[in-house]
């Protein structure tokens, strides 16, 4: 995505190190003006001209509205850089479907339609593995399976939502650009580029994409973007009663992410094997878990 | 593991996002391919017998071919922004959908022009003798020349040679490309392969040499021309499509083959399904009917002498078996991979609507619109022996 990364970095340099242009330059300026007038006014038009081309040649992605946010993600600096990454706590998860409610409300998910969901697994002595997650979970696990015959060794709620990979299968085989990955890693849809062609959908491992009935186009889960980029943390996480979705900044040592990151608590990913390099983590989920 | 029985599909892969319309697209560009290869084996390879229906060929390749992008745009949940297809495409992934829009483009032109050149003489001719609208038609489509000297028309034939020339890599490219469409995508296990173009490739072959059997036979038979029908063309014919059709089966099992000998955990899934809501369409149908008995047939065709009625009824009789093979094969791809949950627990069904927009009856539109098409066409390019035939 080097154009969005361009056009993106334009933007952050223009907002925070452009400094007041110095006075030798007007001078630079005066002087060009005065050897060549008709040349300036030339090159004026020209760029212009060419500023007006970029009005009609289509870009690849637009950008949020609320780029210049309070809480600036996207920074030059590399010491500044944030690396965001999300951990599920599979111990800690009640399956109580409160992030899934409070997804679809934050962000307008079409009922039927999930952008995060919730999945029960239950293994019996035999090794046997069942999974369901009806309405995606949303509404709890009141009832208990009462089609399993055996003795239950193990049951725990797996969190799904998506993985925002370092290499993201989305964002390769998106035909128009409209999906692309953020300077700071958010794998994310322009609705306003989609064409809806389903690629995207067909190539994410996970099965976290999905066509908005509404919106007609490609729609997922953005680790609520725009949210983080005020400073908030996802919705889902802080509608999390047990603290069971954990999200933050692994570059800032303080925070709960970067603590597990570094300790000796054992991390899985889903689908490794793909290729894809999440950024969403599991605590706790067995090899079962796919 | 039985996965059949547990049934567990993530959510949103409750039903196929990839629907009856790409199975369409796909079958399409296929016939096109297959068609076009005739043409070109007479005009490229010299092929004689297959001389007098090289140009129907063609023009039959382009009539599938305009229609080929009709389903895709139907299935796009935003039909006006088609063209950022070609004015923004990802070439940084890169999208193998991207470049599709390019090779198609491409390949309109060749055939296009290896059309008008294939009957430029002809339309020259044509021009003098018509009035009205034809007359202007043809002043268009001879872009403005009246040439008739000999020169001019070898010239022609060099031309044409080397549009079918070009034409041929670029048919295999559309259409293998097709093929890498879904061979890519490393998430669906049923689709990752790099055998999945060659398949494509050869299937498509075999779909169009029969539909040109069939169209060839069917146009004769209702314009009360069956006598013009050449045997030694049909038997050429039906040897091709014998040829082709084994590479294409041949490479269909060894896919499969390869996948089952792997025992991976996919093939478990894979297997599965196949065994499970794939059954009557991937074995029953695909393989059992519309491949076996097929071959058997064509073997027969190919290899016995065989009196002309009886090959002109085998041959629309396997071909249509044929053709009807290709769109199962089709449809076991698209929609296959995509019943084939990712959670690699489940299966989720798909049958297509009757009225829905991307459903039966508008399917039914598209496969009738070329024949329309084709009709439309022969009014401007007669398809048979020309006059002008004897000043050659």
């Amino acid at each position: 995505m080097t154009t969005m990364n361009d056009f993106m970095r334009k933007l952050i340099v223009s907002d925070d190190t452009i400094a007041p242009k110095e006075p030798q330059y007007r001078h630079i300026e005066q002087e060009m003006i005065d050897r060549d007038r008709r040349g300036f006014i030339d090159k004026i038009m020209s760029g212009a001209l060419g500023g007006s081309l970029m009005l009609v040649v289509p870009m690849h992605s637009e950008l949020f509205g609320e780029l210049l946010s309070e809480e600036p993600t996207i920074s030059l600096d590399e010491s500044k850089k944030k690396q965001y990454c999300f951990i599920v706590d599979v111990t800690g998860c009640i399956g109580c479907g409160a992030c899934c409610v409070a997804d679809r409300k934050e962000n307008n998910v079409p009922e039927g339609q999930y952008r995060t969901w919730v999945e029960r697994y239950v293994i019996d002595m035999l090794g046997e593995v069942y999974v369901d997650s009806p309405n995606g979970g949303e509404d709890g696990y009141s009832e208990s399976r009462d089609d399993i015959t055996n003795e239950i060794k193990d049951s725990y709620f797996v969190p799904k939502l998506c993985n925002m990979c370092d290499e993201p299968s989305c964002v390769q085989v998106c035909p128009v650009g409209a999906t692309f990955k953020s300077p700071d890693g958010f794998v994310l849809v322009d609705n306003t580029h989609c064409v809806a062609c389903s690629y995207c959908v067909q190539a994410c491992p996970y099965g976290v994409r999905f066509i908005n009935e509404q919106t007609k186009t490609a729609d997922k889960c953005t680790w609520c973007y725009h949210r983080v980029r005020k400073g908030k943390e996802p919705a889902c996480v802080a509608a999390c009663p047990t603290g069971a979705r954990k999200f933050g900044d692994l570059n800032d040592p303080e925070s709960e992410v970067a603590k597990i990151y570094h300790s000796k608590a054992l991390l899985s990913v889903l689908k490794k094997e793909q290729g894809n390099d999440p950024r969403l983590y599991y605590i706790g989920a067995g090899q079962e878990v796919i | 593991m039985d996965a059949q029985v547990l049934n567990y599909v993530f959510p949103n892969d409750m039903h196929p996002h990839w629907t009856l319309m790409i199975v369409l697209y796909t079958y399409l560009t296929g016939l096109v391919e297959g068609a076009f290869i005739v043409s070109a084996l007479s005009y490229v390879f010299g092929f004689k017998s297959l001389q007098p229906i090289a140009r129907f060929s063609l023009v039959l390749a382009f009539s599938w071919l305009v229609v080929v992008t009709v389903p895709l745009i139907i299935h796009l949940g935003q039909p006006t922004r088609a063209p950022w297809m070609l004015l923004t495409p990802n070439y940084d992934g890169p999208s193998m959908m991207a470049g599709f829009g390019y090779i198609y483009l491409i390949y309109t032109l060749v055939i296009l022009f290896q059309i008008l050149f294939v009957y430029r003489y002809e339309m020259v001719l044509f021009k003098a003798t018509s009035s009205g609208i034809k007359h202007h038609i043809y002043s268009i489509l001879t872009l403005g020349t009246n040439d008739r000297s000999k020169e001019g028309r070898q010239i022609d034939t060099k031309v044409i040679w080397l549009f079918g020339a070009l034409g041929i890599p670029t048919a295999s490219l559309l259409h293998g490309y097709v093929g890498f469409i879904f061979g890519g995508v490393k998430a669906v296990e049923w689709w990752f392969t790099p055998l999945m173009p060659i398949v494509f490739s050869f299937s498509a072959a075999v779909s169009g040499i029969a539909g040109v059997i069939v169209t060839y036979i069917m146009i004769k038979l209702f314009t009360k021309r069956v006598y013009e029908i050449k045997t030694e063309t049909l038997k050429t014919l039906i040897k091709l499509l014998w040829t082709f059709f084994i590479f294409a089966f041949f490479f269909e099992m060894l896919e499969l083959g390869v996948h089952a000998y792997s025992v991976t955990e996919n093939w478990h899934h894979v297997k599965a399904a196949l065994e499970g809501p794939m059954q009557w369409s991937f074995w029953t149908m695909q393989i059992k009917v519309l491949s076996i008995i097929p071959f058997f047939i064509l073997m027969w065709l190919s290899l016995r002498t065989i009196g002309r009625i009886a090959l002109m009824f085998w041959g629309v009789v396997v071909s249509i078996m044929l053709l009807m093979q290709v769109f199962f094969m089709r449809w076991n791809v698209v929609v296959g991979g995509q019943i084939m949950g990712k959670s690699g627990r489940g299966f989720t069904e798909y049958f297509p609507e009757w009225f829905d927009k991307e459903g039966i009856l508008v399917a039914g539109l598209i496969l009738i619109a070329p024949i329309v098409i084709l009709w439309l066409l022969s009014k401007i390019f007669p398809f048979w022996e020309s006059t002008t035939e004897g000043e050659r």
